[in-house]
């Protein structure tokens, strides 16, 4: 395809006006006219039978509209579909009641809905409701709730809670590892990914209004999927699909906690229809970290088989993955698909035996957080390539180097069975080792420590699945949905245009990129193009954004889209020219025919004649737009390396967060300031995983890092600058040769943080802490306890 | 029960008859409408309801609207003057410092009470600087760019650090 001056350029974001000016518009900002407000009353304990729920106070009281239980909303609301049915699992599906009726199964779960006048007087009424619990037994350990006999059973009919059991195999890994115990090394450990909230920092709003004359309900909301949301709020209220429109407006993040479809949005859209009024509900944060969706929580035993010189023969575990108490929207693929066929990262590793365990625990319900199952996939690998590294006395990069995939095996078909479209990886380890000067490190490493400071650099060495993704692929592991993308460009008689696109981006910039596509493509000035997304009401359907798919996919709808556009004004300007089309030249706008410069027509002019419809060749209808479905061939596979320098105090276990190098090849970049800042935003997720996060429940089911001032989301000071460099891959398949960039940092930065702090701890024999390396567990390792 | 306040937000002066218990943030969200303001928790930490009041940023969350009652405010509205941007505002723009926005009014108002203060930071005073101030998106650096890109500007040194 053409390079032109705007694929590429780091031009500063069209979205940003309104954004830093008080101008955007987020859910909670709506004000409808006889507009009311929803406080949703929910449960104080894990697991409860509900004997006597009293709302006759809330009702009476000023101001309340109406107040509704799980037994009004019973046969009115349908549950919530599960989206990701993963094959061969024995899956199970018990429904979760948007209010619950006779049990509730975590803290949050929904008992009662309040409508009032405005938010106070909903909050103060929610007060006055009265539940009575009885208690029931608890269990918030995924490992347990298996494995302990008489461990409380959450749902009925889903024996020892095992919401899934799902095996994957690839060549022969128990030979593997019998030939490594014979004459090579077999490394084991046992990991905890341990749980992460989220923390969008807009919390989840959803504004609902029927028009009871005639049927349609509109809904704004933080959703990342506007489409999928309108389908399953038709699926959930029984309102035909072309009745249901739903409005993602600004969204404030979402990290992949906006893509669940949540019993709170069919609560909302039944108090609206059953009220009359608009009705506004809006979470606060408490109420964001207790029942919007949760990361990660992986329990893990992990071997690897090696032969002695390092080269990797075989990978074999078993994951217990906590799903909370129900499963959420796409919760079974995410420690499955998306993280089993990703285990054996961008190494050659013939042989692979894992299982994944999904189990029903009293917490809160787990789905996708940024990466999804892939950074808990890079987390192993990359911990385990360390630990045969120091096994066998190797430079950790030598090992990485020995198993890398080679270049001149793309398309590389793994052990899972995903085939890989390009990759070239040393490069990139390259240009990271030089940027952190790594065999500076090393020397200065040998010195020895510095008043009590030991020096550690870890690296990881990443590939990871996104674009998604072929449908028919997608399908074949139970995704209920097509990952296709679609976009529309449309020119205006003016020779402006508007871009439709099905994805959701809600922070990624693509209002921005896409324009840029747009502009390149058809010669037009960027500031006459806008982009369309999050409405359902505007432009056809698409998947919406997640799993870094938006410009992978969405982009590749919109070029192709946009190229349609363009041969059809070609027709049009040949036409218009008297030239056979063959003998036009397409540049910067401008239709010319060959070896006559003067003799063109811009693309505004042909546009303008498109909609005339004065003088159109024969069989090309008037106006001037191209609608597209792409359908990618294959995911896309972004990798890297990154790199992390800290320094570890021996006395007080805390570590100092030095230097950080990330080079990531995310294929064909069009916005370098724009990838540079998704890296970023990744990378101190990632790292806080590593250190400082983690979501922690009591044995009674309270979570005990209930609010930001328990929740370690981090803050300015506790980076250094990173240093962000590329290397660039195309995608083979792609229309623009992008591969996504939206994960990586997240994905590819907490194994390098960890390994680092390890390879700064191995003068005291200490292998392995599991996170978040908090000083106090870090101390505990080094001085020999054994950890509470 | 309810008393009449006297605030003015962004020049204006506004009265209106409120709740004691009203939320400073609520009075400048639902009763005036200035929704540039937002609300990211009730706990005070994630600073996204930061507003300067008498000059100084405060967390707009944490105070009762009877508490602003006589005060001067500054909100994200109140940035641009006749059409053009406050160098804060610039920064952001052009240093890509904000991606989904819904830190950034509070971002923005919380680095202008540091440049009001120190208007030459380090990046370790901006790093510290802004702790009251949590954004989940860009991880921060940009942020530290373009507070830098307004120091720079509020100086009357030229803004722009490299070029791209």
């Amino acid at each position: 395809m053409a390079v032109s001056k705007l694929f590429g350029a780091s031009i500063k974001r069209r979205e940003d006006p309104r954004l830093i000016t008080g101008n955007a518009t987020y859910t909670d900002d709506l004000q409808l006219p006889g507009m009311v407000h929803a406080q949703i009353v929910r449960s104080p304990h894990a697991h409860a039978r509900i004997t006597r729920l009293d709302v006759e106070a809330a009702r009476r009281h000023p101001g309340v509209v109406a107040v509704y239980t799980g037994r009004d909303l019973q046969g009115a609301l349908n549950p919530s579909p599960t989206a990701w049915l993963i094959p061969n699992s024995d899956l199970k599906t018990p429904p979760h009641p948007a209010l619950a009726v006779d049990t509730v199964r975590y803290v949050g779960d929904g008992v009662a809905v309040v409508v009032a006048e405005d938010r106070y007087a909903a909050r103060d009424a929610a007060a006055l409701i009265e539940v009575d619990y009885e208690p029931l037994p608890v269990v918030v350990d995924q490992v347990k709730a298996v494995e302990q006999p008489g461990a409380p059973q959450l749902h009925a009919d889903v024996p020892h809670n095992v919401a899934f059991k799902w095996v994957l195999a690839g060549g022969d890994a128990d030979k593997a590892f019998e030939d490594a115990r014979r004459d090579g090394v077999v490394v084991s450990q046992g990991f905890i990914n341990q749980r992460l909230i989220p923390n969008a920092m807009e919390p989840r709003s959803v504004v609902a209004r029927y028009n009871s004359g005639s049927g349609e309900l509109t809904v704004w909301y933080t959703t990342q999927n506007p489409h999928i949301a309108r389908l399953l709020m038709a699926v959930v209220t029984g309102i035909p699909e072309q009745k249901v429109r739903i409005i993602a407006p600004e969204v404030g993040g979402g990290f992949g906690s906006k893509i669940p479809f949540y019993p709170d949005e069919a609560i909302v859209a039944f108090c609206a229809r059953h009220t009359g009024r608009p009705v506004k509900w809006t979470e606060d944060r408490r109420e964001n970290y207790l029942t919007t969706i949760h990361g990660r929580d992986h329990i893990t035993d992990l071997e690897i088989a090696a032969r002695k010189d390092g080269t990797l023969t075989a990978l074999r575990g078993k994951t217990w993955a906590n799903l909370g108490a129900y499963l959420s929207t796409a919760a079974p693929g995410i420690p499955t698909i998306l993280h089993g066929l990703m285990l054996t990262g961008c190494y050659t590793i013939p042989n692979i035996s894992y299982q994944v365990l999904g189990v029903f625990t009293n917490t809160a319900p787990v789905d996708a957080y940024r990466g999804a199952g892939r950074p808990e996939a890079t987390y192993l690998i990359e911990r385990m390539m360390d630990l045969l590294a120091a096994r066998l006395n190797l430079d950790p990069a030598d090992v990485r180097r020995k198993n890398f995939i080679p270049p001149d095996r793309f398309p590389y078909t793994t052990a899972a069975g995903l085939t890989y479209d390009s990759g070239n990886y040393e490069p990139a380890l390259d240009k990271a080792l030089e940027a952190i000067e790594y065999s500076r490190i090393r020397e200065d490493q040998k010195k020895g420590p510095k008043r009590g400071r030991y020096l550690g650099v870890g690296l990881s060495t990443y590939t990871e699945i996104c674009g998604m993704g072929p449908s028919a692929v997608v399908g074949s592991t139970g995704f209920q949905g097509g990952l296709w993308e679609s976009a529309v460009v449309r020119l205006h008689p003016t020779g402006k245009a508007t871009v439709f696109t099905g994805t959701a981006p809600h922070g990624q910039g693509e209002e921005t990129t896409f324009a840029q596509i747009v502009a390149d493509e058809l010669g037009l000035p960027i500031d006459d193009i806008e982009v369309v997304h999050g409405d359902t009401g505007a432009g056809p359907m698409g998947w919406g954004t997640y799993g870094s798919r938006t410009t992978v996919v969405g982009g590749g709808a919109i070029v192709l889209a946009a190229r349609r556009v363009r041969e059809k004004a070609a027709k049009i300007a040949a036409h218009l020219l008297e030239a056979a089309e063959g003998d036009l030249v397409f540049d910067q706008g401008r239709f010319s025919v060959r070896g006559s410069p003067d003799r063109a027509k811009t693309i505004q002019e042909v546009t303008l004649q498109a909609y005339l419809a004065w003088n159109l060749p024969p069989g090309v209808e008037p106006s001037l737009e191209a609608s597209a479905f792409y359908d990618p061939s294959n995911f896309t596979f972004p990798f890297g390396t990154h790199v992390a320098v800290v320094k570890v105090n021996a006395e007080t276990g805390e570590i100092e967060f030095r230097r950080y190098v990330a080079v990531d090849d995310c294929g064909r970049v069009i916005n370098p300031l724009i990838v540079d800042g998704q890296v970023h935003g990744g990378i101190v997720q990632g790292v806080a995983q590593a250190l400082w996060e983690g979501a922690v429940y009591s044995p009674e089911g309270q979570l005990l890092t209930g609010s930001m001032a328990d929740y370690a989301v981090p803050k300015a000071h506790m980076f250094p600058t990173f240093v962000t460099d590329r290397t660039e891959t195309p995608s083979p398949h792609n229309p623009l040769g992008v591969k996504g960039v939206g994960e990586t940092g997240t994905i590819a930065s907490t194994p390098a943080i960890v390994n680092a702090v390890l390879d700064a701890l191995r003068p005291f024999g200490v292998t392995h802490i599991d996170m978040p390396l908090t000083p106090e567990r870090v101390w505990t390792a080094i001085h020999g306890k054994s950890r509470r | 029960m309810k008393r009449t306040i006297h605030v003015t937000v962004n020049g204006v002066t506004h009265t209106h008859e409120v709740e004691p218990r009203l939320l400073l943030v609520h009075f400048i969200r639902d009763v005036l409408g200035l929704t540039g303001t937002h609300i990211g928790c009730d706990t005070s930490n994630c600073g996204t309801c930061t507003v300067l009041m008498n000059g100084k940023a405060v967390k707009s969350c944490t105070l009762l609207a009877a508490q602003a009652d006589g005060a001067t405010l500054q909100t994200v509205e109140g940035l641009a003057r006749n059409g053009e941007l406050h160098p804060i505002q610039e920064g952001f723009w052009e240093e890509h410092g904000l991606q989904c926005g819904f830190c950034t009014p509070g971002m923005m108002l919380a680095a202008l009470d540091l440049l009001q203060r120190i208007p030459d930071p380090t990046e370790e005073q901006i790093r510290w600087g802004i702790e009251g101030n949590l954004c989940r998106c860009t991880g921060y650096q940009h942020i530290i760019n373009s507070i830098q890109y307004a120091a720079r500007k509020m100086r009357g040194e030229s803004p722009r650090k490299a070029a791209r």
